[in-house]
This record gives C-alpha cells, structure tokens and sequence, in this order.
C-alpha cells in the first residue's frame, strides 16, 4: 500500500524523557599552530550548545554549512570526544565511559551519512555489509538466525532481501541510502541520527526515502536525529527542530511553532530564504556579510555583526536561550526586550 | 526571431555496445532577455544539451543531429576558431563548481583582465576598470583589493559572485548557467539567485537555467522547459506549468516536494528511478513508472502535444487538461 493514512507526530513525545541529552557541549578542535604563537589557533565548532531528544520524536538540526550540526551530531554518537560537556543516554552519562563500557549504547544509537557512495564499503556484498553489525553486537545469534533477521530487516524497510548477493555499485543512489538504513536498523537501535540522508539525492528518490524513514520510525518505535540543512524536510518531518549558527543553538521550538512563529532574527532569515513554488520572483534574504570564522568568533552574540536588530548589548553580552510563552527556546536579546 | 533557437538537437554518445542518445529531439528558443529553466533528475540530458550548445561535449559524445541558430549562426557548423568568439563571448556559462572557472594559481585580477583581453581589444587600465566595476557589481566588498585575491582566499558564495562577474565581462548576449547555486545554503543560494535575476534584467541578458530545483525555477525563469530521459516531457510558461502540471512526471515532481503537502504526511514519491541511457523504456520513457499507463504508452513515443503554448508529451494531456478545465 502506498498511500496509507497520515502520520502526525503523536503528542505524547511532547512530555516523554529525554532520550538522549546533550549538555553544554563545547567542542574546539586544536589546529597545533606554531609554537611562538600566544595563542593556539582553534575552530570553536560548539560552543555551550544543550539539547535534548525526547522518545518517539523526529528531532531535527538545521543550520547552513559550518554552524557546528553535523559535530554536533558526531560528539552525540561518540564519534568525536567534546571539550566540555556530558551526553546522557537514557539516564546514563555515556561521554565518559570506557569503551567497553559504552559499546551497549553504541547498539541502540546508529547512524546514517549523507554520501551513500562513502559509506557502504564496495568489496563487500550487501550481505556481508548487514550482517557485520548483527555478528557484533549479538554474538549468540546462530547463522541461521543472522540471516533471517537480515531478510526481516530488509523487507521491513522495504528492499528486495535478494539485493543480499549483489554489491553496492550495483545499486542506484536511493537503493544504496535504503541499504544505509537497513544496516542502522540492523541492530534493533532506538535513536537513528541521520546526517543529511536525502541530500545527495533526486527530489523523485529524496521522497521515498523519507518516506521509509516515517514509516521505519512509526513501525520499530524509533527517535530520530536528523540533520539537515533543508527547511522544508523539516517542516515534513521533524517534530521539534533545534536552528544553529556558527556553533551555536539560536532557537528550539515545536516544528509547526518555528514555522508559524520564527522569532530568532537569523531563523527569520533562512526561512525566508526558502525557494518555494511560486511566481514571486526571488529576493535577496537580506543578510549582509558572511559567516565570520569559527576561530575568530565574534564577541557577545555570534550573529550581531549580521543581523538587523543588534545593538551594544548583543556585541558585549553572549544571549542566553530563554523559554518564551509557547515552549520555545530563543536566545536573542532583541527578542527578549522586544526590539522589532 | 529568438536569440537562440535549437531545433531537434539530438546528442549521442557512441560505445562499444552501441550508439547511447542522452538528448533526444528536443527543442527550445530563448529570446532576448529572456530567462529559460530547463529541469530535469540527474540523468535527463539537461546539463549535456547545454554543453552540446556552447561545443563543449566531452568525447565520444557528439551533436547527432538537429540546429542550434544564435544570433543567426547555426552553431554546429562553426570551426573551433569561429566558436571560440561566441563562447565566453557572446554566450557566458556559469558551471556547480565555480572551481571550474576560476584557475586557483592567478589572481582574480588577471583572470578577468586576461578574459576581457581575449575578445577585445583593450588596453590593461580599461580591462581592469572594467573588472572592478563588474566585481562591484555582483556586490563584492571592496573590489578594487579583490583583484589581488587568489580563489581560495574567497568563500564559496563569493567564488561564485566572481564567477557571475567574468560571465558579465563581455556583456554577453546568453548566460547558461548549470546549478549555479545547487552547492550553495540557502540564504547564499537566495543572494546569489536574486543577484542573476536582478542582473539579467539590467543587462538585458538572456539565462539559460539548469537545475534540479522546481522551486528555484519558479522563481527566477519565465518559460520551464522539463526534462525525462533526454526528450522534452512539458514546456511552456514556468506560472503556468508549475501551477497547472499536466505531465504525470511534472506533477510527480512537484507533489513529491516536501513543504507543499500537510507535514507528517506520507509524500507522494514516483516509484522506481530514472532509467539508464541503454535501457530507456519503449514508447514514453516514464512509463513504468506511471500511474496511468496504458497500452498505447509502451507502443510509440506519444508527441509533444500543443495547447495554446503549453506543450506536453502524454496520450492522456487532452483528457487532463479539460479535467483541470471543467
């Protein structure tokens, strides 16, 4: 069946735990320098960024290149250690855990990249890809039932189990994102975070596989983490969506609020920069400049040199991100004094 | 008559397991001014048709057929030398990768003095008088100390204001520009839009816009030409196919956009892919994927049928069209 009923984020995410939290995460990468240097040269990817992915939501990152989502996402996977900062994973602090210790969370938190060409290694067949993680993670499992979980897997996100044979070359674009997310589902995982999946695609094969992402998450009780710097997947299908700018968090909101209320000053901007269907011809977004370096961040708010409503406060004083009335999370001084 | 008119351009690409045909019979003009989007999925023939315009097919892909008038010049038969004074000269191309244009060991300076020097006879100052004006206009801070700048020392975004420039040294009749902002973010892919567009109305320069993106075309283009499989699927006026779609694939194409439907909501996808240059389908190339195919579909490719300027290749375009009508 293709067309089957919608599914609207079920409101009971709004007040389920958080699954996986990121607090104050701070993450600078140390370029060496020279040692005459005062000071070392380092990129500040993160600075002070907090969230929290509750059960059962579609939790989506959006920000242009460089605002720090995709490390962001990698330090929440243990792909990359944070400076400062703790990652709690269902309860427990996970960033400071031996590796062995840790290897239970890394079954229930998977991944999935953005570059299918990259990420499936082309001398394996899909078989051997998919059952790799299986033969790890659940060491008892007799032959036999590897394989029959594979098949499961396979029909369950909607791949022909006869792709098993066959290598990743062999395969189109979409086919090999699908394959992607067999293997993240593979392990039985609870969170997926998904960096850029459907970017690399066609708009025709970017909807099928969002589509098996929705139904993948409603069927195995899924929590995604989707980073994207694609608007209108979000609104499709995020739940909450957390907006960044150069390593910061600007503003975090329900899906459906961000869209209809965007407060932040940059969040206006980018979805105003949305190309959308439509005879009006294009505008420029209304952005002056470029974004300032992350080894030279800007004092105060790291947005003030860009944006229309700064003033002195917003050069000396980093905003801190306050709740507003609906729930939302906004970190701007012009938005708390209510300037434009 | 249009400043550019291909007619029936067909581009092949011989091999060893027979002749592939990546543009198969497709027309379009674009008059003076006038801003053409030519949409297709990866592997629809839009970016080699533009390509087989300027003469810059890689080999073994060759013209296998069909016109291409600019300027009253069949294209096709002008020697290398006769080419080389309309490409980069009359019609400027602006490429994904602005990598591409820009030679990453000479400054920017030079690069767009050399350009101005090749198609004309000028002395150093006024080329780079010239330059500077032009960087100027694509709204690069302080151009006159950015002639001095080397490729890398520059942001994406601003890499393709310079390309946008070196596009506009010649004051070029035609600009075909090849997902120009595809690589780009959003707010820079809308600066950088809203710049060509604003640009080509002041210069009076005709655009050739190639991309994936319905959205952008939308905004930015006057007639749409879609692509599937190398053939001319729909064309006509971009308000007009954008918000009336007859062709199965175009309002495949659209449906399938995130952000048009209700959020949550299974989208509508095309099933199955794009079909390989040595398996393009008989009769109409989409129909496997189709949902309304009938037998007629897999007999003979349907023709691009005309109403009143919007053209669609479907058996069923008479019978969508009254349905939208009535």
């Amino acid at each position: 069946m293709m067309g089957h009923a919608a599914t609207t984020p079920t409101p009971d995410t709004a007040t389920a735990p958080p699954l996986v939290e990121a607090r104050g995460i701070v993450k600078h990468f140390d370029l060496g320098g020279h040692f005459l240097q005062r000071e070392r040269p380092m990129v500040k990817a993160l600075n002070d960024v907090s969230i929290a992915v509750r059960r059962g939501e579609a939790f989506c990152l959006v920000g242009e290149s460089g605002c720090g989502k995709s490390t962001l996402a990698r330090v929440i996977m243990g792909l990359l250690d944070p400076t400062e900062g703790e990652i709690h994973f269902d309860g427990t602090r996970i960033d400071a855990l031996r590796h062995k210790a840790r290897r239970p969370f890394h079954r229930r938190m998977q991944m999935i990249f953005q570059n299918p060409y990259a990420s499936l290694n082309p001398r394996r067949t899909v078989q051997q890809t998919l059952e790799e993680p299986v033969r790890f993670h659940f060491p008892a499992l007799s032959d036999a039932e590897v394989k029959e979980r594979v098949e499961r897997v396979m029909v369950s996100v909607g791949n022909d189990p006869g792709w098993g044979q066959r290598y990743p070359h062999e395969f189109s674009g979409g086919q090999r994102q699908r394959i992607s997310i067999a293997r993240a589902m593979m392990v039985d995982p609870d969170l997926v975070v998904a960096d850029e999946p459907i970017s690399a695609l066609d708009v025709s094969i970017q909807a099928q596989v969002l589509n098996v992402m929705m139904d993948t998450r409603e069927k195995h009780d899924l929590t995604y983490l989707f980073i994207t710097h694609d608007l209108s997947v979000v609104r499709h299908f995020g739940s909450r969506v957390g907006v960044m700018y150069l390593g910061t968090l600007c503003e975090l909101a329900e899906t459906a609020t961000l869209f209809a209320r965007p407060r932040h000053p940059y969040t206006r901007i980018l979805l105003s920069a949305i190309p959308r269907v439509s005879t009006e011809e294009m505008q420029p977004p209304g952005l002056p400049g470029e974004v300032p370096s992350a080894m030279n961040l800007p004092s105060g708010c790291v947005f003030h040199d860009r944006c229309p409503l700064a003033n002195t406060r917003c050069s000396a004083e980093v905003p801190k991100a306050l709740p507003q009335d609906d729930g939302a999370l906004v970190a701007c001084h012009a938005v708390e004094e209510g300037r434009g | 008559m249009p400043l550019l008119d291909v007619r029936d351009l067909v581009v092949e690409f011989p091999t060893r397991h027979g002749t592939l045909t990546a543009v198969d019979s497709v027309s379009f003009t674009v008059d003076k001014g006038e801003r053409l989007g030519i949409v297709g999925e990866s592997g629809a023939g839009k970016s080699v048709a533009a390509f087989a315009i300027l003469n810059l097919l890689s080999r073994p892909g060759r013209i296998g057929g069909g016109s291409i008038t600019f300027e009253g010049r069949d294209l096709t038969k002008l020697n290398r030398q006769q080419m080389r004074s309309v490409r980069g000269n009359r019609i400027s191309m602006i490429f994904q990768d602005p990598m591409m244009t820009l030679n990453p060991v000479l400054t920017i300076g030079t690069q767009m003095v050399e350009t101005l020097k090749a198609h004309r006879d000028i002395s150093d100052a006024e080329a780079k008088r010239i330059a500077i004006a032009r960087l100027g206009e694509v709204k690069i801070p302080s151009p006159e100390n950015r002639m001095a700048s080397y490729p890398h020392e520059l942001s994406g975004g601003m890499r393709q204001r310079v390309v946008i420039a070196i596009a506009l040294l010649t004051e070029p009749a035609l600009i075909i520009a090849d997902e120009p902002t595809t690589a780009l973010d959003v707010t820079i892919q809308a600066e950088i839009m809203s710049l060509m567009l604003a640009l080509c109305k002041t210069h009076g320069v005709g655009l050739i816009l190639i991309t994936h993106d319905l959205a952008v075309v939308s905004q930015v283009t006057q007639r749409v030409v879609v692509l599937y499989a190398g053939r001319v699927v729909e064309t006509g006026q971009t308000a007009r196919v954008v918000h009336d779609p007859v062709h199965p694939y175009t309002r495949g194409l659209l449906a399938a956009l995130p952000g048009e439907g209700t959020p949550g909501a299974r989208l509508n996808q095309i099933r199955g892919g794009m079909p390989s240059l040595n398996a393009i389908p008989e009769g109409c190339a989409f129909h496997p994927r189709c949902d309304f195919v009938q037998d007629r579909c897999r007999a003979a490719v349907p023709p691009l049928d005309d109403f009143d300027g919007h053209r669609v290749r479907c058996v069923r375009a008479d019978d969508l069209i009254a349905g939208a009508a009535a």
